[in-house]
């Protein structure tokens, strides 16, 4: 929205019952309200959208990073009406969408995938053969999936069958389509992906890679650019197979392309994601380009100004998700209201965040408050940079992974990049915060004696004389 | 102003002996007092909690304002009654802050009996409402009463200090625009009824809450009607339809909560104002009251050292010190208020008696709060004071104090006798708070007199019948049982089990609770001239 603000374009957000108050809706010049809280009954709901989008005379449709934003449906009926939909065509968003169809198509376009099936099982003689062919650890996915739903890693035969059929069910009914495959579970891999701009000419560009391996429950929590292993010569490869990918599927506009690396540094394709990544901040920063810019031009038509060669980058750049969450309860989610929060800044931290003092986190939704992002000139400095702006930040009233992250970003193992996808589950199962805070003792003491003070100074007035015994005693007899 | 100067020696056998001898009763207070407010079959916690109900001290907890005292009123009230299990008589009642307002709270303990209604469950009540009444205290109940205690109906039914009175009071008190807000936390059966009844507003608990004037059970003997008390009397009838409730409360802890909004919305009175001092504690330590409290009642202690450990700065401005020695009075502050302080030194003797009268008018015409410190035999007997008229100097004591209107405090830290205990005004003269220390001791008279009495009538007795005088034995047949029950009757734990005061203090605590208490009694005015007379000079 800040981007379209500067190019002069009038925008409009939708939102349901709970996102009455969200920060999309206070910023955008209209908005309009799709229905209940249900995300049936709006931020999925097709038909009200396009409602929506026609009503105020939109133009164009931005998906954002969630919901609709991978759905083909949604892309079509855009095209049908002939709204400009902000992402590739519909085709290559089905295509794409499908991990077995993709890596078809990679495998074509000469890019190494992981070891694993082609197309999608449902029989479980079949299914457990392909195990047996693959080797185990194997990784059961679902085939319509993302976001770490219908995903089990299996490392002995006899947990196969369960595996498959709990993977099955969560995926149907997360995605309405229950069919799984199977791939190779690489033990100890980073999680490194590259963004891709391509406009509808043909053209193809890389922004650089990032590294996002620190996850808890599939998810990314911290990402970064570059990444620690990157070499010249392994960026040239691995952006040369991701534009490969983008060019043999068709790819329009920005999209990611993540691979797995193994400890050896081979890298395999794992799949594309067709829409703009939450962690798209850190390349932008390292860039200094605008991707969302990009998207707006390459929809409309211009031909990329960019060239490969052009592409510069400078610097490091972090970021870390926050989200109403707590880390000492497996990450499970933590709504309620925003009592206070201050934001940190500085030069180079950027906060993107959806919450204010005051806000109430939906339970609804995926709770995430804000994007923290640091750039510096290295990645020590962006580390300690990160370091300095956790600590600043103050979220009060829910939970949030604050001290966690704090954490993470100084141990020794994230500071030698020794980070791979089961790094929280090496380094930091079981986590707890350090309490035993003196500080924050002596703050809370203090604080609370300035309170007791204040009540008494107030209740002495009404009296209009010296202050009563009630206000000085303290709890006496109690 | 003129500091007290201590006399004591802290290193003396008597101070030591004294000394020890209040720590071990103290210490038997802080039992005492331990057992009444926690000591609980784990049974009946269980079933509140069952009922999902909180206990009253941690309702308690939640309704006053964090970090601000609460004077508890009689907290052993009825122990050693009813097979000693009705702590407290069932009811936990207090002066505390809520929303910066003094008020009184009292609340069923429902851990006891159901919070059943015993006759000092009703006396408790009473003495609530009066002091309610008498210092214009808004009144919160937290009520969860089975109702009276029916085998036990003839004692809390029928004569004018029992059930009817408490809506009698409530009736007089709202018309005296004194606040009554009521918490209905269980069941509120019969006579219980009319208490959410008759407050000003009533909070409804759903689910464990029930107002209704027979339950279930009656309802059933008299007209067959089968119900549940939920739809006789639960919080959706009284808050949708019979307009009975005023505020829907979740559970109990939204209840308080709905408590103290209304207390914040309600308007703070204008107290009655007093010239204050910045408060300052006293000189010596507190501590060594109980080394100056003497133990025996015969052994006379200058009660001039006890006001120099209550009062601030230890500065005391004595009124006609030379004259009737045997009754100090004078001037002194506490906790900034200023106050009249009338204590003992000696039984009271014409000059002594009249002194008092004469300087409780004076602090009377000057709206000065009155405190009492009764250690007191009586007045002095014998042929020459009956010559003097010590029967009307007597009276002039009495009259003055009896119809002073400004807050009266009495505490009783040492012997309470006879017609002393009147003149230094007694329960019966209404002092806004009554107060014994641990050691105290509270009777017509001591029981040493009163067998020494009986013992002279018996013979004077046998001599006009020309019997032949009692042997020993027989003098101490008649002395013994009445030492005895003396003994047992007159202590200050016995007199607090039967509400004679409003609670045993710990002597260390005497500045603090007078402190509280002065501060709570100007909520009420205090009333201009009503003598239409000058000071008499006696």
């Amino acid at each position: 929205m800040n981007t379209c603000r500067e190019m002069g374009i009038a925008t409009v957000a939708v939102y349901s019952e709970a996102d009455r108050k969200a920060v999309h809706v206070l910023k955008a010049d209209q908005a309009v309200f799709l229905g209940d809280s249900d995300p049936a009954e709006s931020y999925l709901n097709i038909d009200k959208i396009i409602e929506a989008a026609k009503e105020t005379g939109a133009e164009a449709v931005h998906p954002g990073y969630g919901f609709l934003a991978e759905n083909p449906l949604f892309a079509e009926r855009c095209e049908r009406e002939k709204l400009v939909f902000i992402g590739p065509p519909s085709h290559v968003i089905r295509d794409l969408g499908n991990k077995t169809v993709a890596r078809r198509t990679v495998v074509a376009g000469g890019v190494p995938v992981i070891p694993g099936m082609n197309r999608p099982e449902s029989d479980p003689g079949i299914l457990a053969r392909e195990a047996e062919n693959i080797g185990y650890p194997v990784l059961v996915k679902a085939a319509a999936g993302g976001g770490g739903k219908g995903m089990r890693i299996v490392t002995s035969p006899k947990d196969f069958q369960e595996a498959c059929a709990s993977a099955s069910s969560e995926a149907g009914r997360a995605f309405s389509d229950g069919s799984i495959y199977l791939e190779r579970y690489l033990t100890r891999s980073r999680h490194v992906e590259f963004q891709i701009v391509a406009d509808q000419h043909g053209h193809v560009v890389h922004l650089f890679e990032r590294e996002c391996s620190i996850q808890r429950r599939h998810q990314k929590i911290i990402e970064e650019t570059p990444s620690p292993i990157m070499t010249f010569e392994l960026r040239q490869r691995m952006g040369a197979a991701a534009v490969a990918v983008a060019k043999a599927s068709g790819y329009v506009n920005a999209g990611t392309v993540e691979f797995l690396v193994d400890q050896q540094g081979n890298f395999y394709f794992l799949e594309v994601n067709t829409r703009l990544q939450v962690e798209h901040p850190i390349t932008e920063m390292i860039t200094g380009l605008d991707i969302v810019r990009i998207q707006l031009e390459v929809a409309s038509g211009s031909q990329l100004s960019l060239t490969q060669e052009n592409v510069r980058s400078r610097g490091h750049a972090i970021e870390c998700r926050i989200y109403a969450e707590d880390p000492e309860k497996g990450f499970y989610p933590s709504p309620g209201k925003i009592i206070y929060m201050r934001e940190p800044s500085g030069p180079g931290v950027r906060n993107d965040c959806g919450i204010y003092s005051g806000f109430q986190v939906p339970v609804e939704y995926d709770p995430i408050l804000s994007k923290l992002i640091v750039y510096a000139e290295d990645r020590n400095q962006a580390i300690m940079r990160m370091i300095q702006a956790l600590e600043d930040y103050v979220i009060l009233g829910v939970s949030t992974p604050v001290p966690f992250l704090i954490d993470v970003l100084k141990s020794e193992a994230f500071a030698r990049g020794d980070t791979f996808t089961d790094f929280i589950d090496t380094h930091f199962s079981g986590w707890k915060p350090d309490r035993f805070d003196e500080d924050a003792a002596c703050a809370a003491f203090i604080i609370d004696e300035l309170s007791r003070g204040r009540k008494a100074e107030a209740t002495a007035t009404q009296q209009g004389a010296g202050l009563s015994p009630w206000q000085t005693l303290g709890p006496w007899g109690r | 102003m003129d500091v007290i100067e201590t006399k004591i020696d802290t290193k003396s056998d008597e101070y030591r002996r004294n000394y020890d001898s209040m720590v071990a009763q103290v210490a038997e207070l802080k039992e005492e007092l331990r057992i009444a407010r926690e000591d609980r079959p784990q049974k009946a916690k269980d079933r509140i909690a069952a009922q999902g109900k909180m206990p009253i001290r941690e309702k308690l907890e939640r309704l006053l304002d964090r970090n601000t005292p609460f004077l508890e009123i009689a907290p052993l009230a009825g122990r050693g009654m009813y097979d000693g299990m009705i702590h407290g008589g069932g009811l936990v009642c207090g002066v505390g802050i809520v929303c910066g307002k003094e008020v009184l709270i009292t609340g069923n303990d429902a851990t006891i009996k159901g919070g059943a209604t015993y006759p000092m469950t009703m006396k408790k009540t009473l003495r609530v409402q009066t002091m309610a009444m008498q210092n214009h205290l808004p009144i919160i109940t937290l009520i969860d009463s089975a109702g009276g205690y029916l085998p036990m109906q003839s004692e809390v039914f029928p004569d004018i200090d029992d059930g009817g009175r408490i809506f009698y009071n409530q009736s007089i008190m709202s018309k005296m625009g004194i606040p009554q807000i009521t918490a209905v936390m269980g069941l509120c059966t019969a006579g219980g009824a009319y208490v959410p009844a008759m407050s000003d507003e009533t909070i409804h608990v759903k689910g464990i809450g029930a107002i209704f004037l027979g339950g279930p059970p009656l309802v059933k003997a008299a007209t067959g009607e089968e119900v549940t008390a939920e739809q006789l009397g639960g919080v959706d009838l009284h808050c949708r339809e019979s307009g009975v409730s005023d505020y829907y409360a979740e559970d109990d802890a939204h209840a308080i909560e709905i408590v103290r909004n209304i207390m914040e919305y309600m308007p703070a009175r204008e107290k009655a104002r007093l010239p204050m001092h910045e408060p300052k504690p006293p000189l010596y330590d507190p501590k060594e009251i109980y080394g100056i409290v003497s133990k025996e009642f015969k052994v006379p202690y200058d009660v001039r050292e006890l006001i120099a450990r209550i009062v601030d700065g230890s500065e005391f401005l004595e009124f006609k010190e030379l004259f009737g020695p045997t009754v100090v009075c004078g001037w002194a502050y506490i906790h900034g208020y200023p106050v009249g302080i009338i204590g003992n030194n000696g039984v009271l003797f014409p000059d002594s008696s009249m002194k008092a009268a004469q300087f409780i008018q004076i602090c009377d015409k000057r709206k000065i709060p009155l405190i009492f410190l009764q250690n007191i035999n009586g007045f002095i007997i014998g042929r020459e004071y009956e010559r003097q008229g010590i029967a009307k100097h007597g009276h002039k004591m009495v009259m003055a104090q009896a119809c002073a209107t400004v807050p009266k405090f009495t505490v009783i830290v040492g012997a309470s006798f006879g017609a002393g205990n009147y003149a230094m005004c007694g329960r019966a003269y209404n002092p806004r708070f009554l107060w014994m220390y641990p050691n105290a001791e509270i009777a017509v008279m001591g029981g040493e007199q009163a067998s020494g009495v009986l013992v002279t009538l018996r013979k004077d007795q046998l001599a006009k019948e020309g019997l032949p005088p009692m042997t020993e034995e027989e003098e101490e047949a008649i002395r013994k049982p009445i030492i005895e029950a003396s003994k047992k009757e007159s202590n200050a734990l016995y007199s607090t089990s039967q509400l004679w005061d409003d609670g045993v203090l710990d002597p260390l605590d005497t500045r603090d609770a007078l402190g509280l208490a002065i501060s709570a009694s100007l909520n009420a005015p205090i009333p201009d001239d009503v003598f239409g007379y000058g000071i008499f000079r006696m």
